[in-house]
């Protein structure tokens, strides 16, 4: 009885905990978040459809052998009652247009088809719309978005750090010209509605990006952005040129408009947000100060290194507050190559636009993703944000995939 | 008789005083190498990272008994989609070819006895021997 009587104190108290601390994370002044969904897989790219049913695309597919979840909150409670799935393989991208429901695997792009309800009517037999895209181990995730005119975008990420000859040694030089930029490290463009399409029918829309996950189309100005993962271990492979400190402090991770033709200068450059410059890579006989990638792209937005920026999405929504509207929200992973120092990020920032443009220093939107202790080591963390959607009525949702919680957040007047 | 005794448990003793002093010191060794090529990628808690950096805490491999493939992995690099515990991880990892034979031994001796490992120290006999065997 005694242990019965604690259980229900325990139980209480989590509810309590769930309903007042906004899920355990830290938000601004008039908002509040619950736990939407939990333990539902490792939860990567999220997309929501006009009746706020939400969709995660798992890394792995889950003990009950789905790899896209279904995820209903019909009484409005802010926590999905009704939890279904599909699917069978792994992979990160998501994105619904209307009732066309596109998944990515780390090779390929699959279509399905929703109902009135938002199910799905073949979830064994989806439309083959991209395949045959490399997928090398490194940065193999495959991310999505679509524009208005229905053409699809996919990051091919490098499988790379800095295209060394040999990856990540010691000593190793950069390839000159690189030439995993032939069919790697970039966003290819194909058409959204053609099936069994690869390499041949598609396009290398922008190039010199040595990974993206987080990607969107910005309505304003009719543009897609992107944010890069910067490279890795300046201070394991050129340890007289960079200290620990300066390795955890460089490269920026960066926002980029990218149109087509556009090269954002990877593995040739890195952007030192410090010097304000793209710095040559040290595999390409830079020193730490001699610049380079005079025709690429200079970042939108540079952020604190290492942060991996997992995703990106442009508020459209009413429900925020004047000063969200058309701003980009970004969902930061967490670093692990800071270490020795201690890791940054788990968590989301904002970013406030103007006309299309940056009109404001980045903020930290939402926080407290890693856990109370603050045990910021990538195994530790509570959660890890990865995924951004935002549905009908403005609210936005954050998917974690280490535990697999999903985050609403919400504005109350 | 006693004395005799006497001298075997100081032996003994001694041994034994010596084996712990000598762990401890190669213990030592060892995390200094891991310090400086190892923490950056596996970190400081021997988790990795998710997906990307394979853990050595914990991992049946590191305390396991093919100490020829630890010492391989180590000195030429690993880039093989091989499951790991149920895991893949994707990142290459650093060959470290020019490591001596105790320096070897003190490192798997560290990794193989920090945070929830506990195994068996490594000899540079142990190192030598795994070596030979392709």
């Amino acid at each position: 009885m005694y242990k019965l009587s604690n259980f229900l104190l325990a139980c209480l108290f989590a509810l309590s905990v769930n309903a007042q601390d906004n899920a355990g994370l830290k938000l601004p002044t008039g908002f509040s978040a619950t736990l939407f969904a939990d333990q539902i897989g490792t939860a990567r790219h999220i997309a929501i459809n006009d009746k706020g049913v939400l969709f995660a695309k798992l890394n792995n597919a889950n003990k009950a052998g789905q790899s896209i979840v279904r995820m209903e909150d019909a009484n409005g409670d802010g926590i999905a009652e009704k939890i279904t799935g599909w699917g069978k393989y792994g992979g990160t991208g998501i994105y619904v247009k209307g009732n066309q429901l596109y998944a990515s695997s780390d090779d390929a792009v699959y279509l399905y088809q929703l109902d009135a309800n938002g199910e799905v009517t073949n979830p064994t037999s989806p439309k083959t719309i991209i395949q045959n895209l490399h997928s090398r181990r490194q940065h193999a995730s495959k991310s999505i978005t679509l524009d208005p005119k229905g053409n699809i975008y996919v990051n091919i990420g490098a499988y790379s750090n800095a295209c060394q000859e040999k990856d990540r040694s010691v000593g190793s030089k950069g390839m000159m010209p690189c030439p995993i930029l032939d069919s790697a490290g970039g966003i290819w463009k194909f058409d959204g509605t053609k099936e069994n399409q690869s390499y041949a029918e598609g396009k290398r829309y922008a190039t010199g990006l040595r990974n993206v996950i987080g990607l969107d189309w910005n309505n304003t100005t009719n543009s897609l952005f992107v944010t890069q993962h910067g490279r890795d271990q300046l201070n394991t492979f050129y340890p007289t040129m960079y200290t620990d400190a300066q390795n955890a402090d460089l490269p920026a991770e960066t926002m980029y408009e990218m149109k087509e033709g556009d090269d954002a200068g990877w593995p040739y450059v890195y952007y030192d947000p410090f010097q304000k410059k793209k710095i040559l890579s040290p595999e390409y006989g830079g020193d730490g100060k001699l610049e380079g990638g005079k025709n690429a792209l200079d970042p939108l937005v540079a952020f604190p290194a290492h942060m991996a920026p997992m995703a990106l999405l442009f508020y459209k929504g009413n429900q925020f507050p004047a000063k969200y509207k058309e701003g980009a929200f970004i969902a930061f992973h967490g670093s692990w190559n800071r270490a020795p120092l201690p890791q940054e990020g788990y968590f989301v920032a904002f970013v406030p636009f103007k006309n299309g443009k940056p009109a404001g220093e980045w903020e930290i939107f939402a926080n407290g993703f890693a856990g109370a202790d603050n045990n910021k080591s990538p195994r530790g963390a509570k959660a890890r944000p990865c995924g951004l959607a935002e549905g009908p009525d403005g609210s936005l949702y954050v998917s974690d995939d280490s535990k697999g919680a999903i985050f609403k957040i919400s504005f109350k007047k | 008789m006693q004395t005799m005794q006497f001298k075997i448990v100081s032996l003994i003793m001694f041994a034994l005083f010596y084996c712990v002093q000598a762990d401890a010191q190669n213990m030592q060794k060892g995390k200094k190498i891991y310090e400086t090529r190892c923490l950056a990628c596996h970190q400081a808690d021997g988790g990795g990272v998710p997906n990307m950096n394979a853990p050595l805490d914990a991992a049946s491999n590191v305390v396991g008994k093919d100490i020829a493939r630890l010492v391989r992995i180590i000195r030429y690099g690993y880039n093989e989609r091989i499951a790991l515990d149920g895991f893949y991880y994707s990142n290459a990892m650093t060959a470290s070819p020019d490591l001596k034979d105790n320096e070897l031994a003190d490192l798997l001796t560290y990794i193989r006895n920090s945070w929830s490992n506990k195994a068996s120290a490594i000899t540079v006999a142990q190192v030598q021997a795994a070596k030979k065997k392709k």
